[in-house]
């Protein structure tokens, strides 16, 4: 018998387990896929290496901050700020016709951006600067209000609504073209106010750190496990069978798996409070170039562009949507050392909406036809906000929505999961909790965060 | 363990709490959220810190006594007077 089964080796079932382990428990993560990660892996493709879902750390404060999501969940999963080996962004954009913000891990920046650009709207901005400052998350009484609305009454300059909104919701709204005034005020913070970052060695370098850290404490972390069903009696989880056919049992369930995915799994047929999965995902090229991107002028770490003045948070109606992105390159991060392919070239990395439907739907043949084709339409729609990089292509690679439900088993491939959030991580069982995307929180430090919360608050005081 | 002994230990927790932090101009009359802006969430680590080295149970109502290195030592005497020190 475990004190406590984790289901899914993403970030929030790893930094659970170390919580958990740290004080003793007899834990095991089970993971259906055979490598870590989920939804932040990474992998290796002719002899390049490549990160998925990370583009860069969200929430980066400096060595010696307190304050801040970073700093807590170091002191709770006893890790040195060094350890993660972060990088700080050299600079972003948000790029709209005829309008660009520069961004970096300094407020500033963006302040005097917003002055050149809207030179009207420079109270108003301030306004609603002291407004995310003064918010508390952990007073919900605001949260789930609309950040639409709110922008709104602030900021009489819809354009500026628009382009604030772009980075935002592409790093973190399970919601459709809104957010929660919560999420928009946590995500602000943690993308304008503490800032971006990487490690120079990518998203397995915080993988690595975490699977030692939960193995050295004595936790089992079981791969290619995938939990077939959970057996209910008396209102909580007795069985946990595996798709082997192997049963385990658990005092307590902790899963990471998704709020429907999970509710799925219980063999008591409805989950008390259905809901609706998320339906927003993502297609995403990757470039291996032959040079670093800063010799072709293009030195930004990440640029969200939209080409009209009004930013769609929506699934699109054609398999990927080109009016808008997030291009990322990992070499422009202050790193020591230039970061450098096998070669001495670069990656640029473009994320696009896409429609889960159209990419399910096609069979084997006609996917890797889609996939070249629309590869080649995203990247000439980014071209237009950056230099064209297109002739020092030497390789390629594309994740699709079925690529994204592959690894996370996430419905519809939905990136941040279902739009409802269950903030207290509790089912209708007294034994199961969820955490990671679901819960609340997204992004690496949001995931990681969740799984701590949901550990402490429901696996460790008894 | 003494009252200085248990300072060390505490002491020892917090360095394990937060790697990164200075301690050795810690004061001990003021408070450990003041000085080190602990959370709520660490807190709850010291508790199971000392739960877990010493088998310690400290009741949630008793939390309050850990907020300066003075208030804990005091609180604490009693219950690890008779614990030896490793």
């Amino acid at each position: 018998m475990y004190d406590t089964i984790i289901i899914g080796a993403g970030m929030s079932g790893l930094a659970a387990g170390i919580r958990l382990a740290h004080y003793e428990q007899k834990v095991c993560i089970l993971e259906r896929h055979y490598t870590i990660g989920g939804l932040n892996s990474f992998y290796r493709l002719r002899g390049r290496d490549y990160d998925v879902g990370l583009h860069a750390l969200t929430n980066v404060t400096p060595k010696g901050t307190r304050k801040g999501p970073l700093a807590r969940l170091l002191r709770q999963l006893r890790m040195s700020w060094d350890d993660l080996e972060i990088s700080p962004q050299v600079g972003s954009e948000i790029v709209f016709p005829g309008n660009r913000l520069r961004f970096d891990n300094n407020l500033d920046l963006l302040r005097s951006e917003v002055a050149r650009e809207f030179p009207k709207r420079v109270d108003q901005f301030e306004q609603l600067i002291s407004e995310i400052v003064d918010y508390d998350d952990l007073d919900d009484t605001h949260a789930a209000m609309s950040a639409r609305e709110r922008l709104t009454e602030l900021l009489d300059e819809p354009l500026l609504i628009e382009m604030l909104f772009c980075p935002l919701m592409f790093y973190g709204s399970a919601r459709e073209h809104d957010m929660d005034w919560g999420q928009f005020s946590i995500m602000f913070r943690s993308i304008f106010m503490e800032g971006l970052g990487r490690p120079q060695a990518g998203v397995r370098l915080i993988l690595k750190h975490l699977v030692r850290k939960f193995r050295g404490l004595g936790g089992e972390l079981k791969l290619r496990c995938g939990v077939k069903q959970m057996k209910v009696a008396d209102d909580e989880v007795k069985t946990v069978v595996l798709e082997n056919g192997e049963e385990i049992t658990g005092r307590r369930i902790l899963s990471s798996a998704g709020w429907c995915e999970t509710m799925r799994l219980c063999d008591d047929g409805q989950p008390v409070v259905s809901r609706a999965p998320g339906r927003l995902s993502f297609c995403e090229t990757i470039a291996a170039i032959d040079l670093e991107p800063k010799t072709l002028g293009h030195d930004r770490t990440i640029t969200f562009y939209n080409d009209n003045e009004q930013f769609a948070w929506t699934p699109p109606d054609t398999p990927c949507d080109l009016r808008s992105g997030v291009i990322c390159s990992p070499n422009n991060f202050e790193y020591g050392e230039p970061l450098e392919g096998p070669d001495g070239g670069g990656t640029v990395r473009i994320t696009a909406l896409a429609n889960f439907d159209y990419w399910n739907g096609l069979d084997e043949e006609q996917y890797k036809l889609e996939k070249l084709r629309w590869y080649d339409a995203i990247t000439d729609s980014a071209v237009r906000f950056i230099p064209d990089y297109r002739n020092r292509v030497v390789d390629t690679d594309m994740f699709t929505p079925t690529t994204i439900v592959r690894f996370t088993g996430h419905d519809n491939g939905a990136v941040y999961g279902a739009p409802d959030k269950q903030a207290d991580g509790r089912t209708h069982l007294k034994n199961l909790f969820i955490c990671g995307t679901d819960q609340g929180f997204v992004g690496i430090i949001g995931s990681i965060v969740s799984g701590i919360g949901m550990a402490n608050m429901h696996c460790l005081r008894d | 363990m003494d009252r200085s002994e248990i300072r060390e230990e505490v002491l020892d927790i917090l360095k394990d709490i937060a790697p990164d932090e200075d301690l050795s101009d810690l004061k001990d009359e003021q408070s450990f959220r003041e000085q080190m802006e602990l959370d709520s969430m660490d807190f709850l680590d010291i508790v199971m810190e000392l739960r877990k080295r010493h088998r310690i149970q400290i009741p949630e109502d008793d939390y309050v006594n850990l907020a300066s290195m003075n208030s804990t030592v005091e609180y604490l005497e009693p219950h690890m007077s008779d614990i030896e020190r490793v």
